[in-house]
């Protein structure tokens, strides 16, 4: 069986960041494996511009983003294999996978870095009434179709959930020559970025109905009409309030989950909020030296972080094979309230560099508001926030020297002074 | 006076900037953007809004059918449809290098449409010079 350093599931902007980083820390023996026809991942069909402000100080398309990382990649020679798709993954770092040229194939990792992204949630997750006609998809397939096969899904379009890849998609439907009808959401707030409600939706006159979800799906064969509904604040239709519209497409943009199935078969622990890994501050899941990074352990909504999160898992992987990371509990991190999740879980500050980066998002709205942090129970910093919303991923950055002295917990908080 | 609220789309941060306006809608201060070109956009949104416009030409000859395209600065904003026109009459030919000019000058707005991905030849002729072939 042949032998790798650090094995990588998955050639999207985790895979790759994590690969090249990897790569310049020491490790020379490294294999991505990515299931597509080539590397890139989801940037590929996402052809709009705002991707690598922070990274290239450039906005850049999504290829054009990709294109960046795949170009250095093939620089330093690092071998990839495409059309492969990994099929096992155990916990003993063993891979297989299947491709048209090798067949079935297994190789062994001394590190395996997950990187495998994230799926969307289908009709079956939300569970619409009505008929089950074709014309329902969800948005990112049809982007996938519009933008790289060269299809338009449909001419007269609805759009369930206010996600930025419906968001993209009513705007990019729009001009290619669509009617989108409207967007509904079921919350009270838009789950995309602000900037894509104003250039998607308000720059083409495109309704937005907050506090609304579909409560009937009509047409046998191809959906011709859907009626919508506003949900009152247990999100429960409310009678009389229906409004219908003639369709002939509808577009899912409705939440991605992480997809972790070969996790799940390697006993890796999963979260119950952001269904991905357990990590600690290395990026390293319940299982020694298995890592993982990007929307496989938790979703992004800018490239940008994945990328830098690939990097440190990259990173951290090279040190693991070069025995340089220390193997101990470390104390936890937890959202307290307003707060969805933190992450990383866990904290061995003797892994940390000098600062650490704690992502979290909270779960509702907030405006001029304050983050609190507290030290095992004890508030240690206030910080104050114009605006936060669980569309916006939020970022503490603590110095090593501020959390040297937690002996179990660091918690974060949200509120008002 | 007038107070505004506005989200800056310059990128994803999605600055929510506050403008102060003066009777004749002319900017006296934007709070609330974190860089210096949150008050650019908010002064230009006001006057004459632009946006970056992407989009996807024909393509023969690589692995996918078509060709990410996007204009090289911004446009004004109500002349999106017409540069879409321009850019639904075009086909071009692999091998493509991102920045290729696909077409030069849109609709005379001093704007390019330009390739944002390279694409090579899937049957092997990388031809070093990009051609724009067929244009409708």
């Amino acid at each position: 069986m042949k032998e790798y350093e650090i094995v990588i599931i998955g050639g999207g902007s985790a895979g790759l960041a994590s690969a090249i980083e990897a790569y310049k820390n020491g490790c020379k023996s490294i294999l991505i494996l990515e299931r597509d026809k080539e590397l890139g991942g989801i940037l590929l069909q996402c052809i709009h511009n705002g991707f690598g402000l922070h990274m290239f100080s450039e906005e850049l398309s999504g290829p054009a983003y990709a294109e960046r990382y795949i170009e250095q990649l093939k620089e330093l020679g690092i071998e990839y294999k495409v059309n492969s798709m990994v099929i096992h993954l155990s916990k003993d770092k063993i891979i297989q996978y299947v491709n048209p040229t090798e067949g079935y194939v297994s190789v062994k990792a001394k590190a395996v870095i997950l990187a495998m992204g994230c799926r969307e949630r289908t009709r079956g997750a939300i569970a619409i009434p009505g008929y089950r006609p074709s014309g329902i998809w969800t948005a990112g397939t049809a982007q996938r179709y519009l933008n790289m096969e060269g299809y338009l899904v449909g001419k007269r379009v609805f759009i369930l959930g206010s996600g930025d890849i419906g968001l993209i998609m009513a705007r990019r439907m729009t001009l290619e020559g669509a009617k989108v009808c409207g967007v509904a959401e079921l919350m009270p707030y838009s789950n995309g970025l602000p900037r894509n409600i104003k250039q998607c939706l308000e720059d083409f006159d495109i309704p937005l109905y907050l506090s609304h979800t579909i409560t009937n799906i009509k047409g046998k064969d191809r959906i011709n009409s859907l009626v919508i509904a506003q949900v009152d604040d247990k999100l429960c239709p409310i009678k009389g309030t229906e409004k219908e519209f003639e369709v002939d497409t509808l577009l899912l943009s409705v939440g991605l989950i992480p997809e972790n199935g070969l996790s799940e078969e390697a006993d890796i622990l999963l979260h119950e909020k952001t269904k991905g890994a357990i990590v600690n501050e290395s990026y390293e899941t319940s299982v020694e030296g298995i890592f993982a990074c990007g929307n496989v352990l938790h979703v992004h909504d800018l490239v940008d972080y994945v990328s830098s999160e690939g990097m440190k898992a990259g990173r951290a992987a090279a040190k693991y094979m070069k025995g340089e990371l220390t193997q101990k509990e470390g104390f936890q991190t937890e959202g307290k309230d307003g707060i969805g999740y933190v992450l990383p879980h866990k904290v061995n500050v003797d892994n940390v560099e000098d600062k650490i980066e704690c992502m979290f998002r909270v779960t509702g709205i907030y405006k001029k508001a304050v983050i609190r942090v507290y030290k095992d129970g004890n508030l240690f910093k206030t910080i104050k926030k114009q605006h936060m919303a669980p569309a916006e991923m939020e970022k503490l950055i603590l110095k090593k020297e501020e959390i040297e002295d937690i002996k179990s917990v660091l918690s974060i908080e949200a509120g008002y002074e | 006076m007038t107070k505004k609220e506005m989200a800056c789309i310059v990128c994803p941060m999605s600055c929510h900037l506050e403008v102060t306006l003066d009777d004749n809608n002319n900017m006296i201060e934007v709070i609330g953007n974190t860089c210096k070109r949150g008050e650019v956009y908010a002064k230009s949104e006001l006057k004459n809004p632009v946006r970056m416009l992407t989009s996807t030409v024909k393509l023969e000859g690589g692995l996918y059918k078509r060709l990410p395209v996007i204009t090289s600065v911004n446009i004004p904003k109500d002349k999106l449809f017409d540069v879409m026109k321009e850019i639904n009459k075009i086909e071009v030919c692999a091998p493509i290098k991102v920045g290729d000019i696909i077409i030069s000058d849109v609709c005379g707005l001093h704007a390019d449409i330009v390739a944002s991905r390279s694409v090579e030849r899937t049957d092997g002729d990388n031809r070093t010079e990009s051609n724009t072939c067929n244009s409708k």
